[in-house]
């Protein structure tokens, strides 16, 4: 079976999902969904172009308290404005955190990010700014355009967010898949391969890393709005780097190598979350064995369980 | 104020006890360890637990420098040699596997909840300094020790045989082994010694800070910081980071309290524009 044949019934099994499944699943998927968007913005960092960052996190967080800082109390924003604002200011935050960042490599990036984070993280959480270290309540963005609205209630509103995650996710997807195959696209598989060919090519590396970290930093911003719109609540916890940590878990779950690996992981990751509730109050007991099995055995992750065949089957051919 | 400075140079202090483990393994084995800070962590809870058993701070100290080194042993042996040689990504995952089973051990072992560590009785003073200001004899004892470990291990680096080792197998270590050394050994040594140095510091720290769950989280980030601002792999380096990280973290929550949590890190933006690799770092 083709790819494209593969991605399609995947497809199809996401948006078939909620109608054979109890309300609770419902959210359950939706909130899988935004983690998978999440993730995938990372892929085009780590996957793609060989950096590993520690601090996408932060522009996660940074959209969703964008949409705090704009949405009146009490009140909501069409998506249609909120929407682009979360992606401005996560790109904006991306593009300063990135041009610091970006002066350094390898370790030192990862940890950079990771420190630029936890700046964000203390911002929120030292000061009253988006309501300390508790959180604070924000209005979910409305369906809504030119006055013509989509009605959510208490009811619809889990069904009609998972088919916006959803047809998101699916835009995300395609806009990187055409990303890949462009020139800019082949340019940062050439960095993550060999940065110091790249440059002796004629590339200035420096800024086709800036430009894939801002890309990377906004569609994280998307997956940001959409939490808020799913949860209607911010807090530090957004930003901590536990959530950046996690988010390159289930790309390693998922698979480095394809676009689709991020969204397996996701949902392998929060489908992992909910089952072991159901076994044990240890959760953290089964993830971190989870993840170390995850490095020791797999180390191309789901997506490379087809290829062991794949090469399986080549050398008995 | 002169209060703050010394407890700065004090938490300073504490930091390079861990930082110049994290700078080491990374220096030589090309390790991210993300539980360096759980092992932070694993030494405030011993500290603990030997109080709560043994009544004193004194017996906790050694126990849980040799904890810290046979854990590090164990863990260079069963887990981190795998991982040598592979991608960063890896290693972050691994130790941040290590980092949720190190939360749920200590969850399972102690519980959830935040505890006191007493200070030692014999120190449970201030030491009058001048006229009217006096300072806790618990943390210049802290301080003193502290001192003395960084005493010695710049005395093992620079001076001692298997210093000069080390610092071969930092510069280069196929050559060290084509020399006939053994650098599965020098390793093993390198990981206990830093594994060993951060569970100390949380055994010291205890009585200081008290201990809670997830504590060892800050200590590592804020470790990460001096790190890249010493320069990796330099333990002079972490020296000098460490000490204005914890003197600039002090003041800083004194003079402009509400954005003290971002002082270090805009410290830290300000060294990488100025020199990306940190401020001892080796021309490379």
């Amino acid at each position: 079976m083709g790819q494209t044949r593969l991605l399609l019934l995947g497809l199809l099994l996401l948006a078939t999902f909620p109608w054979v499944v109890p309300n609770f699943y419902v959210t359950l998927g939706s909130s899988a969904l935004v983690w998978a968007m999440f993730a995938l913005s990372l892929q085009l960092l780590v996957g793609v172009t060989g950096l590993v960052s520690l601090g996408h996190g932060a522009f996660f967080g940074l959209a969703a308290y964008a949409l705090y800082f704009v949405t009146p109390e009490g009140g909501r924003l069409s998506i249609f404005l909120t929407l682009p604002l979360a992606i401005a200011v996560a790109g904006v935050a991306a593009l300063v955190i990135g041009a610091l960042s970006l002066r350094t490599r390898g370790f030192f990036f990862l940890m950079v990010t990771l420190a630029f984070a936890q700046m964000v993280f203390f911002l929120f959480h030292d000061t009253d700014i988006g309501g300390g270290a508790d959180g604070v309540f924000v209005g979910r963005p409305a369906l809504e355009l030119f006055g013509v609205a989509i009605p959510t209630d208490k009811h619809n509103r889990g069904l009609v967010g998972y088919y916006v995650n959803l047809a998101l996710l699916a835009a995300m997807y395609l806009a990187l898949a055409w990303l890949l195959r462009s020139l800019f696209g082949r340019v940062l598989s050439g960095i993550r391969i060999n940065e110091h060919r790249m440059r002796a090519l004629g590339y200035d590396t420096y800024r086709y890393k800036l430009l894939a970290f801002v890309i990377a930093g906004a569609l994280a911003g998307v997956a940001g709005h959409q939490w808020v719109m799913n949860d209607g609540f911010v807090n530090p916890e957004l930003v901590g780097w536990h959530r950046s940590a996690e988010a390159l878990l289930m790309i390693l779950i998922g698979g480095l190598g394809v676009l689709y690996g991020p969204i397996l992981g996701a949902i392998a990751w929060t489908a992992l979350g909910e089952i072991s509730q159901l076994i044990t109050d240890r959760q953290l007991l089964v993830q971190g064995l989870f993840i170390l099995a995850v490095v020791l055995v797999l180390p191309q992750g789901l997506a490379g369980i087809r290829l062991w065949r794949r090469k399986a089957a080549e050398s008995t051919a | 104020m002169l209060t703050q400075l010394l407890n700065g140079l004090q938490y300073g202090l504490l930091l390079f006890l861990i930082s110049s483990g994290l700078t080491l393994i990374f220096g030589i084995m090309g390790i991210i360890n993300l539980a360096h800070g759980s092992l932070f962590m694993i030494g405030a809870y011993t500290a603990f637990v030997c109080v709560r058993a043994f009544g004193e701070l004194w017996y906790a100290l050694p126990v849980a420098l040799a904890a810290g080194v046979l854990l590090g042993a164990v863990l260079e042996r069963t887990l981190f040699r795998f991982f040598y040689a592979r991608e960063h990504l890896d290693q972050v995952l691994l130790t941040f596997a290590l980092v949720l089973l190190f939360e749920e051990a200590r969850s399972l072992l102690v519980g959830n909840d935040f505890y006191a560590v007493p200070v030692p009785a014999i120190l449970d003073f201030s030491v009058p300094i001048s006229a009217d200001f006096s300072y806790s004899a618990y943390r210049i004892f802290v301080l003193l020790v502290c001192l003395a470990l960084a005493g010695l291990l710049f005395l093992v680096i620079e001076r001692t045989r298997f210093g000069a080792m080390v610092r071969a197998a930092a510069a280069n270590q196929e050559m060290v082994q084509l020399m006939g050394l053994d650098v599965t050994k020098i390793q093993v040594a390198v990981f206990a010694l830093g594994t060993g140095m951060a569970v100390l510091a949380g055994a010291l720290a205890a009585p200081l800070y008290s201990v809670y769950p997830g504590m060892g989280d800050g200590f590592l980030i804020v470790s990460f910081v001096v790190v890249v601002i010493g320069g990796i792999g330099s333990v002079t380096g972490a020296f000098w980071g460490a000490l204005l990280i914890g003197v600039v973290d002090t003041l800083g929550k004194v003079l402009l309290p509400g954005i003290a949590g971002m002082a270090i890190y805009l410290l830290m933006a300000l060294v990488l524009l100025w020199r990306p690799n940190g401020l001892f770092a080796r021309s490379s």
